[in-house]
């Protein structure tokens, strides 16, 4: 008698736990969420004509800053480079990829310095000393002329995704 | 129904309807406390009231704030600053109580582990003291968000990334799930989906945990009782038996009230004095300079550190690669938990009547103050070297207590 109470209790319970509780986290879950408009936030274009050489330009992008970096001749080309307009650029998403600050370019010695960990990348964004375990993110992007759209994946960026470079 | 009495005073009728006397008696009068403990007993209470401050200044904070990117970091600098009334005086016991609360928990934590406060029956109360320092954490830093200044935006950058998969190559990092910091934040960086989850935690969700723990960690004492100096064990039966028969002074106990609670309120005192001299002519040292800027997303600060309670734990994550480094400071974060089963042996006394253990307990009160110096200074040259240093000193000496400890047992 005693066994099956306790079979129905156990019974009911658990079905009130899977029917409310299962449900119940998952509408927490999705509370959190980032909403469809974060999502959508949309496309950045930048033209990329203007900016001179050796010197770092930044953009943002869904929030996050975006470097750009236009490469002068002397300095080493990598297939991690943008071309657009006949010139080499280093695109990427702006954080230290160890925690997420933002490194500093140092023209003269041609780096990108983390001050938060000490965490060092070349002008391609490879991390060369410190924490980061690699290199910085290289974002959605399509050539288009002389511009770049941000967050829309063009043929170089699906081209580099395969390779495994972004 | 039950059968009720006409009451002939105020405290029958609360008698009759919530035992009220019981309860004092259980609660107050015959809770027995030994005399042979020092004034480091009362810390439990200076937590206590601390966090009663911190809720009282909180809510006359609340009343301001507002938890909007756009206007939270005027509300706070602004508004409350220099409009409200007394705002000031509400900022700073919140900001300094925050800051000196992690520094009682410090005392009273290593207190714990000194007098051996943690074994033999008191597992739950090591427990659950641990449970509230980590949701003590959390809520300190989901405080630290609300001002939106240059601090709150990239600690709360840094932080959340800890959760990140940015390496999916390497195995694990310690959570590999991509967008799980997005999730985390409700935007791809902190915004004010961040700000409103955060301002709710820090003001809801966490300070109702805080009660429940507090409430739970109470309990965990009732059956063990505190230690005491000498981590003597006796028969309270006993001992309350000899203080009700009049024979105070061989009785080993004293009941909590009033006979201990005056005692523990001079040290409340001594303390408060300390606490308000702070509040009003000291306040700076808990608001960081950093933080008078308003948050901006495209400038990281030129060196980002925490708060210094948290510094140690900082230190153990930094000296390592990305993901050593995560799983380094996990093991930081988990190892006092660990502290009662790590501990082999049966030796209930002070750290320093206890072999190997005195080494182990002091060899660790210095690496902790090391990390937490070397968090604070900038990560290059000779400092990383130390910093590294004490990292692996705090790990070995986890690693090895079972066997620093093993031995009392035989002596
Ligand atoms: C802010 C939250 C806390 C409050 C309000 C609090 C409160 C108390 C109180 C009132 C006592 C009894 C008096 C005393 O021995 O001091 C106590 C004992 C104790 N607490 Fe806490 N505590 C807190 C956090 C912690 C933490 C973080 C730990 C460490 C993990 C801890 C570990 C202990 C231990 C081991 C004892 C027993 C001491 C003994 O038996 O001698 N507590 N606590
Ligand atoms: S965030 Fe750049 S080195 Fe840590």
């Amino acid at each position: 008698m005693s066994n099956r109470r306790d079979f129905m209790g156990i019974a009911l319970g658990g079905f009130t736990a899977l029917a409310g509780g299962l449900p119940a986290l998952y509408a927490m879950k999705r509370s959190w969420d980032p909403l469809p408009s974060v999502k959508a936030a949309g496309f950045t274009e930048v033209d990329l004509s203007t900016i001179p050489e050796n010197e770092l330009i930044t953009e943002k992008w869904r929030g996050k800053p975006i470097f750009i970096l236009k490469k002068s001749a002397d300095m080493p080309q990598d297939p991690r480079d943008v071309v657009a307009g006949g010139a080499r650029y280093h695109v990427s998403i702006g954080l230290c990829t160890h925690l997420g600050c933002i490194p500093a370019y140092f023209p003269g010695e041609k780096k990108f310095k983390c001050a938060c960990h000490g965490g060092e990348f070349d002008a391609s964004g490879k991390n060369t000393f410190g924490p980061p375990p690699k290199p910085l993110v290289i974002p959605p992007f399509k050539v288009d002329g002389n511009k770049i759209v941000l967050g829309e994946a063009g043929p170089e960026y699906l081209e580099m995704q395969k390779s495994g470079i972004a | 129904m039950a059968h009720f009495e006409k009451a002939s005073s105020i405290t029958e009728w609360l008698d009759q309807r919530l035992a009220i006397t019981t309860v004092k008696k259980v609660m107050a009068l015959e809770y027995w406390i030994p005399k042979n403990i020092n004034f480091l007993w009362a810390m439990g209470m200076v937590l206590a009231f601390t966090f009663a401050l911190l809720t009282i200044s909180g809510i006359f904070l609340l009343m301001y704030y507002q938890p909007n990117v756009d206007t939270a970091f005027d509300s706070v600098n602004y508004t409350i600053m220099s409009e409200v009334g007394f705002g000031w005086l509400w900022r700073h016991i919140h900001g300094v109580a925050a800051s000196v609360v992690f520094l009682i928990i410090y005392i009273h934590m290593f207190t714990g582990i000194y007098y051996g406060s943690y074994k033999k029956g008191r597992e739950m109360i090591w427990l659950s003291g641990m449970l509230l320092f980590v949701v003590f954490s959390a809520e300190a830093f989901s405080g630290y968000m609300l001002p939106w200044g240059q601090m709150s935006y990239w600690a709360g950058m840094v932080i959340t990334n800890l959760f990140e998969g940015f390496s999916p190559d390497i195995a694990g990092g310690i959570m590999n799930a991509p967008g799980l910091v997005e999730w985390i934040r409700g935007d791809y960086v902190p915004g004010q989906a961040f700000l409103s989850r955060f301002f709710m935690l820090h003001v809801l969700l966490l300070p109702l945990v805080i009660i429940g723990l507090i409430g739970l960690h109470f309990a965990a004492l009732r059956i063990p009782h505190v230690n005491n100096q000498d981590g003597e064990e006796f028969d309270y039966h006993e001992a309350a038996k000899l203080y009700k028969e009049g024979k105070t002074k061989e009785s080993k106990v004293i009941p909590f009230q009033p006979v201990f609670l005056s005692k523990d309120v001079f040290v409340l005192g001594v303390y408060l004095i300390f606490f308000f001299y702070l509040v009003f002519y000291h306040f700076n040292f808990a608001m960081d300079p950093v933080n008078f800027d308003p948050a901006d997303g495209l400038k990281t600060p030129a060196h980002i550190y925490p708060e210094w309670y948290f510094l140690w734990s900082y230190e153990i994550l930094r000296p390592f690669p990305k993901d050593p480094g995560l799983i380094a400071f996990g093991f930081a974060q988990v190892a006092f938990f660990l502290l009662p089963f790590l501990d082999k042996s049966d030796t209930v006394a002070p750290a320093n009547r206890r072999g190997l253990f005195k080494y182990w307990f002091w060899i660790m009160i210095v690496d902790m103050i090391v990390l937490t110096v070397m968090g604070k200074l900038p990560p290059q040259g000779i400092w990383n070297h130390i910093g590294l240093v004490a990292a692996v000193v705090f790990i070995a000496l986890f690693v090895s207590l079972p066997w620093v400890t093993k031995n009392e047992n035989r002596a």
